[in-house]
């Protein structure tokens, strides 16, 4: 929208959300179209307990990375810090 | 292998969209406040038919990577005091299994209706107490004007702080001072305990950060989200072990609450402290109303006082419900609209900046 007036804004990660979106969207995609092989391996409990915890962060590295460039290629940023006296 | 699927809902795309939806809400206020946005969505699963510890055990999957995302963004904003979260989170741990065990005690003895009356009193008790000082000190500091003004640490953290135990003492960044490990071990045994309870740690932890600790709002919410980064990890484990998490569920969720909590991190860069504190009182006080309506319901089903007809039930639980759902909804509007007249603020202050600077 006001590329020409936001010079000192950085370059929007619009390739890197693109790719971790894909990413996020696979592994939901692998989620839902497994289910009963997924759930019947991570329902079993003990050793198997791992698998829901590992899940659980791959998700959230990918979608996370996702949904943070997401905010950022809509323009939605935290306050720059200004200088304090 | 039949019977585990059985214990798991089937999913369809209304489903998948409700959970999305209120996990988005619940990560909004979670990266606002540092938590208190999961306590709806274990009865927003039940609703959906989930029986209520694999929505516990599936919450609790969701919670963790979701502040550990939290955790990690608002630490890029300088909010977040690491060693203060594992400590506490540590301490917490301990909590959590000391409160499980208390409710499965209270299961055994007096059934589903005496653990589900020890929860809502215990809700509506602390959330009285607490949040009812939250919303106080929120309105007194909004009332005074001072709005701007650095938050002074209270009297009980100053005297928190000045207290010298050797061999007990740790510098933390978020008081810079140092204090005695001795006081935030009850701390976050307390946040562990009422997280196993209400599942919301953070309605004790992040007061105790501000009020006993000394803690800046901003710092202490966002410290939080590593307290129950550790704590929920510990305890999804534990629920995984028994095969109780049903991950197609906390994925789904934690798919809107990513988006959520990012808006809610950002968010607090926008905002005087105090809004930390009004968003988080003016939660904990409507849900209290929420739960108080329960505790009827679960005297009557205890034989405690006169049997309730089954519509009385019926209209208690929706009533119930609705108030919790509103209570997060309104959180999240507290939340989008101090972001949205920051970034109004913020964009004419940077047009007058851009004015100014024109030679």
């Amino acid at each position: 929208m006001a590329s020409g007036l936001n010079k000192n804004v950085r370059k929007k990660p619009i390739g890197e959300m693109l790719f971790m979106g894909i990413l996020s969207v696979a592994l939901y995609a692998v989620l839902l179209m497994k289910q009963d092989a997924i759930n019947s391996y991570f329902g079993r409990g003990g050793i198997y307990a791992f698998l829901p915890i590992i899940t659980a962060f791959v998700f959230s590295y990918f979608h996370g990375a996702f949904t943070g460039d997401f905010w950022t290629v809509l323009g939605v940023e935290a306050k720059k810090k200004r200088e304090v006296k | 292998m039949q019977d585990v699927a059985a214990n798991f809902i089937n999913l369809d795309v209304m489903n998948i969209t409700y959970l999305f939806i209120v996990g988005f809400v619940g990560g909004l206020v979670s990266g606002f406040i540092g938590s208190g946005g999961a306590f709806v969505l274990t009865p927003a699963m039940m609703s959906l038919g989930v029986p209520g510890l694999i929505a516990v055990a599936s919450n609790m999957c969701h919670k963790f990577p979701k502040a550990l995302i939290g955790a990690i963004k608002r630490a890029k904003y300088g909010q977040v005091d690491v060693k203060l979260g594992i400590v506490l989170g540590i301490s917490a741990e301990a909590g959590v299994l000391y409160g499980a065990h208390i409710q499965e005690n209270i299961k055994k003895s007096f059934g589903d209706a005496g653990s589900n009356l020890y929860v809502s009193v215990a809700f509506v008790v602390i959330l009285a107490v607490v949040g009812g000082f939250v919303l106080r000190d929120a309105w007194k500091t909004y009332r005074s004007g001072n709005i701007n003004e650095e938050e002074k640490a209270t009297k009980l953290a100053k005297w928190v702080q000045s207290i010298n135990i050797p061999g007990t003492m740790v510098y933390f960044k978020s008081l810079n001072a140092k204090i005695s490990v001795l006081f935030t071990i009850p701390l976050g045994f307390a946040t562990g305990m009422l997280a196993a309870t209400i599942a919301v740690g953070g309605f004790i932890g992040v007061p105790a950060m501000i009020y006993v600790l000394g803690a800046p709002s901003l710092m202490a919410s966002a410290t939080e989200l590593v307290t129950a980064f550790v704590m929920g990890l510990g305890g999804s484990f534990k629920y995984a072990m028994s095969g109780l998490v049903d991950i197609r569920l906390a994925m789904i969720i934690l798919a809107g609450s990513l988006f959520g909590i990012q808006l809610g991190a950002i968010g607090t860069t926008y905002v005087k402290p105090f809004m930390i504190k009004m968003v988080m009182g003016v939660i904990m006080v409507i849900v209290l109303f929420s739960r108080a309506l329960m505790v009827p319901v679960y005297l009557s089903q205890l034989g405690l006082i006169q049997t309730l007809a089954d519509t009385t039930i019926k209209i208690l639980k929706t009533t119930s419900f609705a108030i919790m759902a509103l209570a997060l909804l309104i959180g999240a509007f507290i939340v989008l609209k101090a972001m949205w007249q920051g970034r109004r603020a913020e964009k004419l202050l940077h047009a007058g900046e851009l004015e100014h600077g024109k030679v």
